[in-house]
């Protein structure tokens, strides 16, 4: 390195000659790695892919810093090491996820078949379809979110519209609490609440709503309270100019311009509670046929029909596992289904509040 | 008067076609519909004071807002001009914590008296803020009828075409729109959306209209062709505007009132109030002089 001629501190390059690292660098570290880590841990005969994946995300990390600080500079190096930590700690995230996913998708498909979604149980000895699960789920879901919503909105219309002072504070503050009911409990609540009117050792459709619906309230007031906080003032003191009342002016400017992420967060809600075991457990019971009135007798449903089909199989246990893992994929898609339409429905509606 | 403008109507447009469309001197071919001058409401004022709580906004403010006229109130930031105007409709109230103590009468009738329905108050005096707000749910057509639609319930399609029509024409902004009367308000530029607001207010027909900087958000070029209709409108209307801009009150106003703050934290006073020619070329007060002229403010 050549010193300047001038007194002004130069723009000191690399000490290696100031050079830059190829475009494939990240990639050829890691895959240089893998495959160091990999020969190494055969060779010495304790190959195992957690391993050779943490092995290999630490020589990576070394390797892409040192070569980095060799051939570019020091804040270079560290900026690339930075970059791979956080790809890495996302990778780590992701892991259970994915995991999780090819799991149940492996084990469920399998069971996936018309006459599982489409066919009733056959009998006690088992065997059969899951369609008065998949209904009940459906029933059940649907009356929750028949009750949750109009109350949900309704509060979240209250608190940003409305509300001031002690009597906000305190909603606020109880809806807060409520989010973290642990779903058993909301089950109990339910339960205990229709054995005080229709004695106890009832079961019903309804009872499962009414405790999904308490899990399912302060998720929407909370996402409504969000959505409707953005909706800007103008509109609405451009509508009071006109002079129109409050009341309508939040039912026909506020909620209509507010329309998509109010349904975006319903969707998030309904995707929350359709999955819920505990609460349904204690309250819709373990049945056979396929029920559609949710005011008698009892309902089956999905998460419920997972579990019971594993605790207790028929006859033939595989298939009743094969069942119990198509059960749950069957619930992720749905989940994954209703995410799909909160999008679009959130694209399609959106306005742009310009 | 609606059905002889239908067609005059048709006519003075294609006679206007070339020329630009906010030209005052397109104006007496318009002149079947303009020229019936509908003598519109007096606001009067006396010793307003309004708060934010415990902050004194504005002290004793007695302003005479006379019909058919447009009045500016000009002062520099914080004078609580603003405020002021926003009295007038009741729309001050709507800020939690503010109160007004005084008279504001609407031809004679206490605004503020106990019985009065704010809801009918702000049908008759209507208003046009800052930033332009059309409604973004709906299209150009329904955003000129949102007055008449939000309040009256059912209103048959006839009506609610000729309302439309009309305000659009009132605002000129009827020959930009014409065609795209279905798509959203939003959609327009900046001086197109002020004046769809202004078409907005209009429909409902107020006695009073209050403008709020209306200009401040445009190029010049828009606030050209909005002073223009404000000069039309108050053949209409009585207007009151508040504004920045001292050469926009002295081209558009009859009337103007200078607010001033002595210093923050005191209220906002009304120095002055008189015709806009004496106000700017003989003040009476001092302070009314040196911001005219330019020495603070």
């Amino acid at each position: 390195m050549q010193a300047p001629a001038d007194k002004t501190p130069p723009l000191r390059a690399a000490a290696l000659g100031g050079g830059v690292l190829p475009d494939w660098a990240p990639y050829g570290v890691v895959a240089g790695s893998v495959l160091f880590v990999a020969a190494l841990l055969l060779a010495t005969g304790t190959f195992s892919v957690a391993l050779l994946l943490v092995a290999a995300t630490v020589v990576s990390c070394l390797a892409i810093y040192l070569w980095s600080r060799a051939v570019e500079n020091r804040r270079r190096a560290f900026d690339r090491l930075v970059t791979f930590a956080i790809i890495a700690a996302f990778a780590l995230a992701l892991v259970p996820l994915l995991s999780l996913l090819f799991e149940v998708a492996k084990r469920g498909l399998p069971g996936l078949d018309w006459e599982f979604l489409t066919g009733s149980p056959r009998g006690i000895v088992g065997g059969g379809g899951a369609a008065h699960a998949i209904v009940g789920t459906l029933v059940i879901t649907g009356v929750a979110a028949a009750i949750s919503v109009p109350i949900g909105i309704l509060a979240a219309i209250y608190l940003t519209e409305y509300g001031s002072g002690r009597l906000r504070k305190a909603l606020t503050f109880f809806v807060d609490v409520m989010t973290g009911i642990p779903s058993i409990v909301a089950g109990l609540f339910a339960f205990a609440l229709f054995a005080i009117f229709l004695g106890p050792g009832i079961r019903l459709g309804v009872m499962g709503s009414v405790a999904l619906s308490v899990l399912m309230i302060p998720i929407v007031i909370r996402s409504s309270e969000e959505v409707l906080k953005i909706v800007p003032n103008q509109l609405r003191e451009a509508s009071y100019a006109l002079g129109t009342p409050k009341w309508k002016t939040i039912v026909k400017i506020v909620l209509p311009t507010a329309f998509a992420g109010l349904i975006t967060g319903v969707m998030i809600a309904v995707a929350r509670i359709v999955g819920e075991t505990a609460p349904l457990l204690v309250t819709t019971g373990i049945v056979d046929t396929i029920n559609t009135d949710p005011f008698e007798g009892r309902m089956q449903n999905l998460a419920v029909y997972a579990y019971s089909e594993y605790r207790t199989p028929g006859v033939m246990k595989e298939a009743s596992y094969d069942r119990a893992w198509a059960a749950a994929l069957t619930l992720i898609a749905i989940v994954m289904l209703l995410n799909l339409v909160a999008r679009l429905i959130y694209r399609r509606y959106r306005t742009e509040i310009r | 008067m609606q059905g002889a403008a239908g067609t005059t109507g048709a006519e003075a447009e294609m006679a206007r076609a070339e020329v630009r469309e906010p030209a005052p001197q397109a104006m007496p071919e318009a002149a079947p519909k303009a020229a019936t001058r509908r003598r519109a409401k007096t606001i009067e004022t006396r010793d307003v004071n309004l708060y934010y709580g415990d902050f004194h906004a504005v002290e004793n403010a007695t302003v005479t807002i006379e019909p058919n006229k447009v009045t500016a109130l000009i002062g520099s930031s914080g004078c609580g001009k603003t405020t002021f105007l926003r009295a007038l409709n009741r729309m001050h109230e709507l800020t939690p914590g503010a109160r007004v103590e005084g008279g504001i009468t609407l031809d004679g009738q206490d605004i503020y008296a106990p019985g009065i329905d704010p809801v009918q108050v702000r049908r008759l005096v209507g208003m046009v803020f800052q930033a332009p707000n059309p409604f973004p749910t709906m299209s150009v057509y329904e955003n000129v009828v949102a007055g008449l639609t939000l309040n009256a319930g059912r209103v048959k399609k006839s009506k609610k075409d000729e309302v439309v029509e009309r305000s659009l024409r009132g605002a000129h902004l009827w020959n930009e729109v014409k065609d795209r009367l279905d798509r959203p308000g939003s959609g327009l530029s900046g001086g197109q959306q002020q004046r769809l607001c202004i078409a907005r207010a209009i429909a409902v027909e107020p006695e009073v209209l209050l403008m709020d900087e209306p200009c401040s958000a445009l190029d010049p070029v828009a606030t050209l062709a909005i002073e223009d209709l404000i000069r039309e409108l108050k053949n209409r209307f009585t207007i009151v505007i508040v504004t920045h801009n001292m050469q926009q009150a002295a081209r558009a106003s009859d009337v103007t009132a200078f607010f001033n703050l002595e210093e923050t934290g005191q209220p906002g006073r009304l120095v002055e109030i008189g015709p806009t020619e004496t106000i700017f070329t003989s003040p009476t007060e001092k302070a009314t002089e040196d911001y005219v002229s330019g020495r603070f403010g």
